[in-house]
C-alpha cells in the first residue's frame, strides 16, 4: 500500500507545480464500512467516502437536493416520460486508465438487475425495460412504466458506474471515474483518496489527499477534534459536546438537516396497535420537545409526519396531536384498552437509546406501561424488521423520498395496510407535472398523520464540526454522500 | 515433565474444540442474517437470496460447521461473510498491533505492581502503605473506560504531549510507541491495582516466615533480603493472578481499542459480531481461547521455574 502511496504522490507531483505544499484533509468518520462497494453493500458510510468522490453516477444531486449532471453531461426524456436519452462526458477514464463509455453505463445497470444482483436497492432498477448502447458517448434507457424519482435514483450511490475491468475488485480497491483516486485502507484505522488530476475538472479541487479516520466512541470523537488530530467531522456523534465547540474560537458549528425521520414505529398488526385510537393515545402522549431536549440537546427539528422540513412540498403537521395526557387516556378508555403494556425493542443508536426511556415516561403518564429492550442491529433487523416481533421501536428512515414505505404492504414491518395510500403513491410516482405532484405528496403527508400510523418524532440533524478555515461540506444532505471537489482547506 | 506437557496440549486441543463448537452453534441460533445485515432494509427478497447463495449460508449448519473445521486444521479460516477477505490476512494484519499493546501492558503492569506491591509490605502499616492500598482501590474501582477518557484529556488535549488515538502503522517505530503508551497505561493502571495488592500479601506472608528472619541475621541489606528471598518465595500467587489476568487483557483490548481507535483485533471482533460474519468471530474467538489457554500454560511451568519442589514431584 506504501509503495501505491508514493507512486500516487509521485503521480502527483510531477503534474502540480513543484513549490506547492500537499494539502491534506483528515475526516472523521463514526462508521467504518467493511466493503468499499456501494453496489453490493448498504453502509452508508461507503457512499458518504466515495460516491461522487471515487465512484460517479451518471446524474448527481447537489445540497439542495436538486439533479444534475454527472458523467451524463446532458439528457432528453420523451414527451411520454418513457425513454431517456443521455449524453456522456468523453475522455473520461476510470482511475485504472481504462476508457470510460456507454458500454460501462450498459454493464454497470445490467449487472445491477440481473438476477443474481446483490445490488441493496434493486428497486431502482425496476421501472427499467431495457439500457442499449447508441453510440459511446449516447446511452438510452426505456422505462416500462413512467418513474418520477428516476433521475435522482440514478443519483445514488447504489447506481454508480463500474468498470467490467474492475467491478468484482471495487469491496477491497474501489476504482471510479472521480475526483480522487483511492490510495489505501488500513482497516480498523483510515481509507486515503488521492487527487486524480486526470478529473475533468481537476483544477477546481483544491485537496490533495483526503484521510477518512474511523472513530466510533462519541467521546474519542471529540478529543480527536480537540486535540486538532481532524479537520472535519460532519456527521459528529456527540451532541452533548456540541456546547463546548460552539465556545470555542478554533471550531465552526453547524446544525443541518438529513433526510432521516425519526420515528416511535407502532406495529399496526400489534394487538392493541391495530385500533387508530390506541395509536392517536400514542401520538398525543409524546413531547416532541422534551424528547429533543433530552435525546438530541436541541438539537433537532420537529416532525409531525413522515417527511423532511427543508423539502418543498413539506406540509407542517406537528399540531395535529399535541402533547395532551387527558386527550391520550380519554382515547384509550373509548378504545376500551385499560392498562397496556407495549415492548419497545430500540436498535443501538444514541438517538433511539437516548429517545427511548423519555417515551417510556411520557407514555406511563397516560396509563401505558412500555418494556424497553435494547437490541443490538443484526438483532433488530432480523426480528424487528423482518419478523415484525415488537409493538413500538424508534428508528430513523433515512433514505430520500421513503414516504413510498407506507405503499409497501401489510408484510412491512409497520403491518400498514392501506389500498387507498398505496393508490396515492402510485399517481406521486407517475405524476408529471410538479405543481400536482406538490399537492399529491402533501396529500400523503397529512393521511399517514391522520391515521396515526406512527409517533413522528424528529428530523434526525446533521451535526458537523470543523476546523476554521474547512470550507465547502454541505450543511444539509439530501443523500447518504458528500463531494469533496469543492471543499478547501486554509490553515 | 514431557508428560504434563502432552497432557496439557490435549487439553488445549479439546478446549478449542468445545469453544469453536459452541460459537458456531450460538452464532447460529443468535438472531440476525448476514445478508440483511450487509444489504441493509432497502434490500430485495431476491438480492438477499444471491447473497446468502454466493455466502454459502444455505448449507445445514452442522455441514458447514464440519466444513469450517476441517479447512481450519488445514490452517484455512475461511473468506470473512462482511470483509470479502481471507480471515487469515484480517487477522494477521491486526495482530501484530494488539499484541504489542498487550505486552506493553503486561510489562507494565507486572513492574508497577511488584514495585508498588513490595513497597507496601515492606512499609506495612505506615503512610506509604496505605497511599498504595488506596491507588489499588482506586484501581479496582474506576472503569479502564473512563481512565482512558481522564488520560486522552490531560495528555492528548490539554498538554499534547501523545496523540489521542488512531496508529500510524510500524512504519515509524517511535509514533507506534507513543501511539501505544495511553492506551496501555489505561490497561495497565487497572491491572496493576488487582495485581499490586496480590503481591503486597503475599510478601506480607512471606516475610512472616523464618528463613527471612535467618537471611536478615545474616547481615544482609534488607533490599538483598526483600528481592533475593522473600519476593521469589511469594511468585507464585503473584504469577497465578498474572495469567488470570490475561483473559482480562484480551477483553480489556475489545474496550481500549475501540476507546484510542487502534486498528487491532478487539475493534475487529466488535465489527466481526455486529456484522455476523460468524466466520471470522468463529477464528477470533478460537484465537483468544487459544491466547488464554496458552498464557495458563506458560503460568503452569512458570510454577516450576519458581518453585523447585514442584519439580522433584513431577
Amino acid at each position: 500500500m506504501n509503495a501505491f502511496r508514493t507512486v500516487a504522490l509521485a503521480a502527483f507531483c510531477l503534474a502540480a507545480a513543484p513549490a506547492l505544499a500537499e494539502t491534506t484533509l483528515s475526516i472523521g468518520m463514526q462508521q467504518e464500512p467493511t466493503s468499499l462497494d456501494p453496489t453490493a453493500d448498504a453502509t452508508a458510510s461507503i457512499d458518504g467516502m466515495l460516491v461522487l468522490n471515487v465512484y460517479e453516477t451518471l446524474t448527481a444531486v447537489n445540497e439542495p437536493g436538486e439533479v444534475l449532471p454527472g458523467l451524463a453531461k446532458s439528457w432528453t426524456v420523451s414527451p411520454d416520460g418513457l425513454v431517456y436519452d443521455f449524453a456522456l462526458h468523453s475522455g473520461v477514464t476510470f482511475h485504472d486508465g481504462t476508457t470510460f463509455d456507454a458500454t460501462d453505463v450498459k454493464f454497470s445497470f445490467d449487472r445491477a438487475m440481473a438476477e443474481n444482483s446483490v445490488n441493496p436497492s434493486k428497486s431502482i432498477w425496476a421501472p427499467i425495460a431495457s439500457v442499449e448502447v447508441i453510440a459511446p458517448d449516447a446511452i438510452r434507457i426505456t422505462l416500462k412504466q413512467m418513474d418520477g424519482f428516476f433521475l435522482f435514483n440514478l443519483a445514488q450511490g447504489d447506481a454508480s458506474i463500474v468498470a467490467p475491468e474492475s467491478a468484482d475488485n471495487n469491496a477491497t480497491k474501489p476504482t471510479g471515474t472521480g475526483p480522487f483516486a483511492f490510495a489505501g485502507w488500513t482497516r480498523g484505522d483510515r481509507v486515503v483518496l488521492t487527487k486524480n488530476p486526470a478529473w475533468r475538472d481537476a483544477a477546481t479541487v483544491s485537496i490533495d489527499r483526503v484521510e477518512f479516520r474511523f472513530i466510533s466512541e462519541p467521546a474519542a470523537a471529540a478529543a480527536a477534534m480537540l486535540s486538532e488530530e481532524i479537520d472535519a467531522f460532519p456527521g459528529f456523534p456527540a451532541p452533548e459536546m456540541l456546547v463546548q465547540f460552539e465556545a470555542d474560537p478554533r471550531f465552526n458549528v453547524v446544525v443541518g438537516s438529513t433526510e432521516g425521520e425519526v420515528i416511535l414505529a407502532m406495529n399496526n398488526s400489534a394487538e392493541h396497535l391495530k385500533d387508530i385510537r390506541v395509536r392517536r393515545a400514542i401520538s398525543h402522549a409524546i413531547d416532541r420537545a422534551a424528547i429533543i431536549d433530552g435525546a438530541m440537546y436541541g438539537k433537532a427539528q420537529p416532525i409531525g409526519s413522515f417527511f423532511p422540513p427543508h423539502h418543498v412540498s413539506y406540509v407542517d403537521l406537528t399540531g395535529v396531536y399535541p402533547h395532551d395526557v387527558a386527550k391520550a387516556k380519554a382515547l384509550l378508555a373509548e378504545a376500551g384498552v385499560t392498562a397496556p403494556e407495549l415492548l419497545l425493542r430500540v436498535p443501538p443508536f444514541p438517538y433511539a437509546t437516548r429517545s427511548a426511556e423519555i417515551i417510556q415516561g411520557q407514555l406511563a403518564d397516560a396509563g401505558i406501561t412500555v418494556k424497553i429492550e435494547n437490541v443490538e442491529w443484526g438483532f433488530w433487523l432480523d426480528e424487528v424488521f423482518k419478523k415484525k416481533s415488537y409493538d413500538l421501536s424508534i428508528i430513523a428512515h433515512t433514505s430520500p423520498n421513503d414516504l413510498g414505505n407506507f405503499a409497501r404492504g401489510p408484510d412491512y414491518f409497520y403491518g400498514y395496510d392501506n389500498p387507498e395510500f398505496t393508490k396515492l403513491w402510485d399517481a406521486i410516482k407517475f405524476e408529471a407535472d410538479p405543481v400536482k405532484r406538490d399537492a399529491l405528496l402533501k396529500d400523503a403527508q397529512r393521511m399517514v398523520t391522520d391515521q396515526a400510523v406512527h409517533g413522528f418524532l424528529f428530523q434526525l440533524p446533521k451535526l458537523g464540526v470543523y476546523r476554521k478555515g474547512v470550507t465547502g461540506f454541505w450543511d444539509s444532505s439530501p443523500v447518504l454522500y458528500q463531494p469533496l471537489a469543492n471543499v478547501a482547506k486554509v490553515n | 515433565m514431557t508428560l504434563l506437557i502432552l497432557r496439557r496440549f490435549i487439553g488445549f486441543i479439546l478446549t478449542l474444540l468445545a469453544i469453536s463448537a459452541a460459537v458456531f452453534f450460538v452464532m447460529n441460533v443468535l438472531p440476525g442474517d448476514p445478508a440483511m445485515v450487509i444489504l441493509g432494509i432497502d434490500s430485495t427478497d431476491d438480492a438477499r437470496a444471491a447473497l446468502r447463495e454466493q455466502l454459502g449460508l444455505n448449507a445445514p449448519v452442522i455441514w458447514r460447521y464440519f466444513q469450517w473445521l476441517g479447512d481450519a486444521v488445514q490452517g484455512d479460516f475461511g473468506t470473512s461473510y462482511s470483509f470479502r477477505v481471507p480471515v487469515a490476512g484480517l487477522i494477521a494484519e491486526r495482530l501484530p498491533m494488539t499484541l504489542a499493546l498487550a505486552g506493553l501492558a503486561t510489562g507494565l503492569t507486572v513492574v508497577l505492581a511488584l514495585v508498588l506491591g513490595v513497597y507496601a509490605a515492606t512499609h506495612h502499616g505506615r503512610a506509604g502503605d496505605w497511599a498504595v492500598m488506596a491507588f489499588s482501590q482506586l484501581g479496582i474501582a474506576i472503569p479502564a473506560f473512563w481512565l482512558s477518557m481522564l488520560l486522552v484529556i490531560l495528555f492528548a488535549v490539554t498538554l499534547r504531549w501523545l496523540p489521542p488515538g488512531g496508529f500510524p502503522g510500524w512504519d515509524d517505530p517511535v509514533a507506534a510507541l507513543r501511539a501505544l503508551i495511553l492506551p496501555a497505561t489505561a490497561l495497565a493502571l487497572v491491572q496493576s491495582a488487582v495485581l499490586a495488592r496480590v503481591t503486597r500479601s503475599a510478601m506480607l506472608e512471606v516475610m512472616r516466615q523464618t528463613y527471612v528472619r535467618t537471611a536478615t541475621a545474616t547481615g544482609l541489606s534488607p533490599a538483598r533480603v526483600m528481592w533475593r528471598h522473600a519476593l521469589p518465595n511469594a511468585l507464585v500467587p503473584i504469577v497465578t493472578i498474572i495469567g488470570m489476568q490475561v483473559a482480562n487483557l484480551v477483553t480489556g483490548t475489545i474496550v481500549i481499542e475501540n476507546v484510542f481507535y487502534l486498528p487491532g483485533l478487539g475493534r475487529l471482533v466488535f465489527q466481526a459480531i455486529s456484522n455476523r460474519d460468524l466466520i471470522t468471530v468463529q477464528a477470533m474467538v478460537t484465537l483468544f481461547a487459544a491466547i488464554v489457554v496458552t498464557a495458563n500454560f506458560i503460568v503452569d511451568l512458570a510454577y516450576l521455574w519458581i518453585d523447585p519442589r514442584l519439580r522433584s514431584r513431577q
